[in-house]
């Protein structure tokens, strides 16, 4: 290295600027202004500086049912597998937009944990196939890679295998798009996989027996992560498709909120023997047949239009 | 090209891919620590993890169903001191869940009666004393669930 040039105040000033961008790119999440929760006690003290950009900021994070969850959900509800309310994998050559992609990324995804979860093995390997599509069409790179696909057909029989894969590329997908900063993608992914779920599960209810069904129940928690999503795709203003979906989103909010959910006081009790703490509470639900019907055929017409 | 030349363009090179070898990193210990320590919890897929310094806090907000069960993972990079979490219901702030009073335990395994939406709350401590350079690090907040 040239010596001099490594002693001169030319060198150390672009060393400086180049810690800066360090620090200034390292991806710290989506912020929002507030107060320090003052709900932890403090040990030791930080310089005042530090501890006031501390106390004006706060990172916060939202979490949406992944399409491994949604589809995990529907199973636990007792549902049963109906490949016709799959976004056929044909369809893939139609979405060339980057919103199209990201929405029937997150739609692949749900169609693949549900088949996955069903042992249907020749459709996880069509709908893996569908899903690579539109993350390479997204430059998500690595995130399904011709040696996950090797491995999922080698594990094709083996169903806790494949749901680790399937878990492993949706991890790769989020952190690959979170540490490039774009987390507006990354939303309207999960949101593409909730309305696919939300699609699946309202299709296979019966709605002459709506009473005591828990998919039912499940399909009306899906009202208790609706600001959740509001406020993950409000965290990215400046992401275009992320704002065209949330206009989807805000009308099923008006339908949810039609829906009401009254829950008791959560009460923690922990079984000492398997350390296991389960949260108490009671809680009961009410959805009349129009209301259903109404949330139904918007899920219909909203997944109609992503999936065309 | 001169010296000077090569020397720049190495720097530059360095200035935009070091934040993504960070960030790798922090995917890998995500994955490596907090995923595995989840079995036989089935991860969600979901990540959720950023650098984070000392005394600073994060908080996340996530539905949780009944007749599932989760395991809620908490983790950090070897640099910092076990990190603090609670568990809070959104609708009141009741804190239903405070590692602290369970000798800062990473993970922590529940099920509900009926489905909450709840919000973890995470502070990287910080060490006893006066800290001039709060050290930062790795911090993953990761979920498995299981069939009740």
């Amino acid at each position: 290295m040239n010596r001099k040039l490594f002693l001169s105040g030319r060198f150390f000033l672009l060393l400086f600027a180049m810690f800066g961008i360090i620090l200034s790119g390292c991806n710290r999440g989506p912020k929002t202004e507030g107060e320090g929760s003052g709900e932890f006690e403090a040990s030791g003290t930080l310089n005042a500086e530090t501890q006031e950009q501390l106390n004006t900021a706060k990172r916060i994070f939202y979490s949406l049912p992944s399409p491994l969850e949604t589809a995990m959900l529907i199973k636990n509800a007792g549902a049963e597998y109906n490949e016709d309310l799959m976004n056929p994998t044909s369809n893939t050559s139609k979405y060339i937009t980057s919103k199209s992609k990201a929405l029937n990324l997150g739609i692949y995804s749900t169609d693949l944990s549900y088949a996955s979860l069903f042992d249907q093995s020749q459709a996880t390997l069509d709908y893996i196939g569908a899903a690579k599509e539109m993350a390479d069409g997204l430059n998500i790179m690595d995130a399904i890679d011709e040696a996950t696909v090797n491995k999922l057909e080698e594990q094709i029989n083996n169903r806790d295998a494949i749901i680790d894969i399937i878990s492993e590329t949706l991890m790769n997908s989020s952190s690959f798009l979170k540490e490039n900063d774009l987390e507006g993608t990354a939303s309207v992914i999960l949101v593409g996989g909730w309305i696919e779920g939300l699609y699946i599960a309202t299709n296979l209810v019966d709605e002459n027996n709506l009473d005591n069904n828990k998919l039912v129940e499940r399909i009306v928690d899906q009202k208790l992560s609706l600001d959740i999503m509001i406020n993950l795709l409000e965290a990215s203003p400046e992401d275009q498709d992320a704002q065209a979906v949330m206009e989807d989103v805000r009308a099923l909010n008006k339908i949810f909120d039609k829906i009401t959910i009254d829950q008791g006081e959560v009460t923690p009790v922990e079984d000492p023997e398997t350390n296991v703490t389960t949260l108490k509470s009671e809680s009961s639900i009410k959805i009349t047949s129009r209301v259903f019907s109404e949330l139904k055929s918007k899920v219909i017409e909203i997944r109609s239009r992503y999936i065309s | 090209m001169t010296k000077k030349g090569l020397l720049f363009i190495s720097l530059v090179v360095c200035m935009f891919t070091l934040p993504m070898a960070i960030n790798a990193q922090c995917k890998q210990f995500a994955k490596n620590t907090c995923k595995a320590g989840l079995e036989p919890y089935q991860h969600d897929g979901n990540y959720h993890a950023a650098l984070l310094i000392e005394g600073e806090e994060a908080e996340l907000y996530k539905t949780f169903y009944s007749d599932r069960e989760y395991r809620i993972g908490v983790c950090g990079a070897n640099n910092l001191e076990a990190i603090e979490f609670k568990v809070v219901d959104t609708r009141n702030g009741k804190v239903l869940y405070d590692n602290s009073l369970n000798d800062f335990e990473w993970k922590w395994d529940f099920n509900l009666e009926s489905s909450q939406q709840l919000k973890i709350l995470v502070k990287v401590p910080v060490p006893d004393g006066n800290i001039e350079e709060p050290a930062e690090g790795c911090v993953a907040i990761m979920f498995g669930s299981k069939d009740d």
